[in-house]
């Protein structure tokens, strides 16, 4: 009993720390393209204000990037800089692209001669460097997708149905067909089935601009809908997250799942 | 007779002028900054900077500039200070930080106030005439605000002026007494 207290207590305080995680971003040059083999370039990056890099890189170990008839296809040039990473795509099929970095990784502390120790690795490496009896051990899966779309041509789905993994977005207004002053409307699946009552932060960039981050907060419905009015043109940045207890990490008690995503709005 | 009682009226005048003066010289400034209690789910202390500056918008003088001055992996908080964006154009960019006596660490919400007794170099430096007193404040993943009070330096009696921020800041008040 005193063990799960502390395992709660644990969490809570964990709680604080993954809400004032930094936003994790992709950019995409452009997300609505043109030609027999268009090119975008992404920066994919770590920081508090939109679209700038001015904290860390974001990893690409975990980029996949899905083509519009559903392939896996490689990005090219891939580079991880000081403050930001880097990856090109040729857009060679017509249609949309998903471009999405998967992070699965755990989160574990424990107790060690008194102190506190803190690790983050992933699902293989656990067992070698989380000592198994360790005191007081508390161990958190984390899913987390952060993605973009583009599209070369008329947009198309294929390549944006669920996984059923995680917490996804469900486009029922096409991401590459976003535009101010209209009405788009989206879904969020956790796990494959519709969420409701989730929270949603939808941010412009451009932050350095202006004086406030002029956030929207937006809740799903009850089958898990949202629609949103674009207030202006810009690159957006979308987020949400939640926490269920469907580990699939033997050693971890509980699982936090986030979802991020930057879509781009035109102007009428 | 009626010489001397001119001598005299011009020796009170002279009298009052050099009392006056003497006032003048003598006038004590109090800042007071308001840092509002905000209900979000992710607060950071903000930096905030304070200072006088002349009709040109020049600085002529930095009253404080509150930032994070502890060590961390990205070094100490001067990486954000051109978010305070008036104040660095202004002034921070060309200084050598910390500055003693202006660089402080960053304050919890509440009322905080700054006082300058006649006899800092900052106000005996400063020549009659008009200013404003601006504090700027901006916080991270939050917003940013500038407020403005213009003044007459010196006086010769107490005055308080007031404003209030909207968002990033509370209420400023700018206290001038003899």
């Amino acid at each position: 009993m005193s063990r799960l207290l502390l395992s709660a207590f644990v969490l809570a305080l964990l709680i604080p720390v993954t809400s004032e995680a930094h936003k994790v971003w992709l950019r995409p040059s452009q997300t609505v393209l043109s030609g027999a083999e268009p090119w975008v370039t992404v920066d994919a990056a770590v920081s508090n204000d939109l679209f700038y890099f001015n904290h860390f890189p974001l990893r690409l170990d975990g980029l996949v990037i899905t083509a519009p008839d559903g392939s896996s296809v490689e990005a090219e040039n891939q580079s991880v800089g000081k403050y930001r990473s880097v990856f090109d795509l040729a857009l060679k099929q017509r249609g949309t692209y998903r471009i999405a970095v998967v992070n699965h990784g755990v989160f574990a502390s424990w107790e060690e001669n008194g102190e506190r120790r803190r690790w983050r690795g992933n699902a293989q490496s656990i067992a070698n460097e989380v000592p198994a009896g360790a005191k007081n051990l508390s161990v958190t899966e984390s899913l987390g997708r952060v993605e973009t779309f583009v599209t070369n041509g008329a947009p198309s789905t294929e390549s944006i149905q669920p996984t059923g993994k995680g917490v996804e977005l469900v486009p029922l207004t096409h991401p590459n067909d976003l535009y101010a002053g209209e009405e788009s409307k989206f879904q969020f699946l956790v796990n494959g089935k519709p969420a409701a009552n989730m929270q949603i932060e939808l941010l412009r960039g451009e932050t350095r601009y202006r004086n406030s981050q002029d956030a929207l907060t937006i809740t799903t419905d009850s089958k898990g809908e949202f629609s949103v009015r674009w207030p202006e043109p810009g690159m957006y940045w979308l987020e949400t997250s939640t926490e269920d207890s469907q580990t699939e990490i033997p050693q971890a008690q509980s699982r936090r799942l986030s979802y991020a995503a930057t879509l781009e709005v035109l102007p009428q | 007779m009626k010489k001397l009682i001119v001598i005299a009226l011009l020796c009170l005048g002279i009298g009052r002028a050099t009392v006056g003066l003497a006032q003048d010289d003598a006038t004590n400034m109090e800042v007071g900054v308001e840092i509002p209690r905000l209900n979000v789910s992710e607060y950071h202390r903000p930096y905030v900077a304070v200072w006088i500056q002349d009709g040109n918008r020049k600085v002529v003088a930095n009253l404080a500039v509150w930032y994070q001055m502890k060590d961390s992996s990205e070094g100490a908080g001067t990486k954000w200070l051109p978010d305070l964006r008036q104040w660095w154009r202004r002034s921070g960019r060309s200084l050598d930080l910390p500055v003693d006596g202006v660089s402080s660490a960053t304050r919890p919400a509440g009322k905080h106030k700054l006082s300058l007794a006649s006899d800092d170099q900052r106000l005996t430096k400063l020549k009659p005439g008009n200013y404003e007193l601006i504090v700027e404040a901006a916080r991270e993943v939050g917003g940013r605000e500038l407020v403005e009070i213009p003044f007459t330096w010196p006086t010769d009696k107490s005055v308080t002026h007031k404003s209030k921020g909207e968002s990033e800041l509370g209420e400023v008040t700018l206290t001038l007494s003899p």
